[in-house]
């Protein structure tokens, strides 16, 4: 198969297609609040006025846990089933002076994760539509070397 | 004028096929009336919370038709305290001498689904698999481990502690004790929380009756004191559950410690006052965090204080001694009801195999949930 159709699973929400794609926030013009999703108003000052911001392609890592069992279908539509269903983990990423965004992590392992590692953005597919679209979204996954002490089990 | 609980009443929780959550509250309404020695006319006014039954309000017409004004309140899984403390409230302004909280609620099996419009979310949030509150969990507590040192076989002594707790505890769901081993056996849902750590959602009702502490004495229960009711939602910088982001240079603590802050200072009772406690046990590592953010410890101490036994009944600090939730399950509208009807039983010497000893005098109840929101109440003899 030739080109595979890729979808976002939804616009404004991270630049893409792009070699370098960066999250899309947004800055209060009142408070200057860094925010991710861009979303109407500031959850500081209640604000309504803001500028477009492109988030910073890297961070640290500030948290994580695993996904062990497939959500509740709906809200969640990947193509998986409860038996075909891959565990992933899901993180929050400190993006220095910005903002600390939550995002599924391109690394399932807990074991080959560990807090304050470097994560840079990835924008990857993460279910298939009836018609063989793929639809995208935003990841981080680790941005060098695993950490050398392998988890905390 | 003082608020006083003069009755409690709890339908057992756990799995109940056929019978319907207004049923459930039925049972625990006349319960808490028989408790009280009173009659439901008597009762002047109430409040209500579920999260399945859309009326809760509708109960009257399981109780009686007597016109009483009953209010439905939600507030997630704060529900109960939101509707313990305006039946309290109702008092205290001297607007009824008499009054009821009740709370409902009947769960499907397994976590909670549901849109993310629900909570003012994007449809990405859900679609992607990020709308699940039990991630916040894993997440919170992995981040705790790392920064106070807590391990991971604390998170299985603790659920084996309510586990043991609930097996004393003829209501509750989950009575097979189960050993810190079992529980590290089990599988991993959302690491490092495994699922004989967790919660889950279930079925049952509590109630609670209230009345002015002047005519007490016309009733049958033996009168334990509302000291405090205190509500908070999260403030900007705090690391709350269904949070997409939060800000990166300005840190606030969880609206449990606001919300036990605000408690602690109405009652005039400090947190070496409290002689048993319940908190939100969610998971393992939710109890662990909520004794600190509560004022019971010191973030890092509980590691300690588990291994020694502290938070067991008989300890320096009973903890979740009907089982919590971690042993009885979360019917969301009822939860924080039955928090009251333990620390309840426990004032008054009447909680049997579970008893702590020493006849405790002030009993602390706190709950947590979505959308980051806290209620804690205490109370005392």
């Amino acid at each position: 198969m030739t080109g595979t159709r890729q979808v976002p699973v939804a616009e404004g929400l991270f630049t893409w297609p792009s070699d370098e794609p960066r999250l899309i926030g947004a800055h209060c013009a009142a408070c200057g609040l860094v925010r991710f999703p861009g979303g109407p108003s500031c959850e500081r000052c209640g604000g309504t006025e803001f500028t477009e911001r492109l988030l910073a392609g890297r961070g640290t890592l500030w948290t994580f846990t695993t996904q062990n069992f497939r959500p509740p279908s709906p809200p969640y539509d990947g193509a998986d089933t409860a038996g075909s269903f891959q565990p992933y983990a899901v993180g929050y990423i400190e993006l220095p002076g910005e903002v600390v965004v939550e995002a599924r992590l391109t690394e399932p392992d807990p074991a080959r994760l560990a807090i304050g590692q470097p994560m840079r953005l990835a924008i990857v597919p993460y279910t298939v539509r009836p018609d063989g679209t793929e639809v995208v979204t935003f990841a981080f996954e680790p941005d060098g070397p695993v950490p050398g002490e392998a988890g905390e089990a | 004028m003082e608020a006083v609980i003069i009755g409690v009443g709890l339908h057992p929780f756990g799995r109940f096929p056929g019978v319907s959550a207004m049923d459930m509250a039925a049972v625990a309404v006349r319960s808490a009336l028989a408790d009280a020695g009173v009659s439901w006319p008597q009762v002047q006014a109430g409040f209500v919370g579920s999260l399945e039954v859309y009326n809760p309000d509708a109960i009257v017409g399981r109780l009686g038709l007597t016109g009483v004004p009953l209010r439905g309140v939600f507030n997630g899984c704060a529900t109960a305290g939101t509707a313990l403390s305006m039946a309290a409230r109702a008092i205290q302004t001297g607007e009824h001498d008499l009054t009821i909280a009740i709370g409902m609620d009947k769960h499907p099996r397994g976590a909670f689904a549901a849109d993310p419009s629900v909570a003012g979310l994007p449809a990405w949030y859900g679609q992607t698999g990020l709308f699940l509150t039990t991630h916040f969990f894993g997440m919170k507590i992995n981040r705790y481990m790392h920064e106070h040192g807590i391990s991971h076989g604390t998170l299985a002594r603790v659920a084996a502690k309510n586990f043991r707790n609930a097996s004393a505890n003829d209501k509750a769901w989950r009575r097979t004790p189960l050993s810190a081993e079992e529980i590290l056996a089990s599988p991993v849902l959302n690491y490092p929380l495994r699922q004989y750590m967790y919660c889950g959602p279930d079925e049952g009702a509590g109630a609670v009756v209230l009345c002015r502490a002047d005519q007490a004495h016309k009733y049958a229960g033996r009168p334990v004191r509302v000291r405090a009711c205190a509500l908070r939602s999260r403030r900007i910088g705090a690391f709350e559950v269904q949070s997409p982001a939060f800000p990166v240079a300005e840190h606030a603590p969880s609206p449990t410690v606001d919300a036990s802050r605000d408690a602690y200072e109405l009652a005039g009772i400090g947190p070496q006052d409290v002689a048993v406690a319940q908190v939100q046990d969610t998971d393992a590592g939710s109890e662990i965090i909520h004794l600190a953010e509560n004022g019971l410890c010191k973030d890092g101490e509980q590691e300690r204080m588990i291994a020694d036994g502290d938070t067991g009944i008989g300890g320096r600090l009973p903890v979740n001694t009907d089982g919590g939730l971690i042993g009885n399950g979360e019917p969301i509208g009822a939860s924080g009801l039955r928090q009251i009807h333990e620390l309840v039983l426990q004032l008054r010497g009447a909680a049997g195999a579970r008893q702590v000893p020493g006849a405790p005098a002030v009993g602390y109840a706190h709950l947590y949930g979505a959308p980051g929101v806290s209620a804690v109440t205490i109370l005392s003899t």
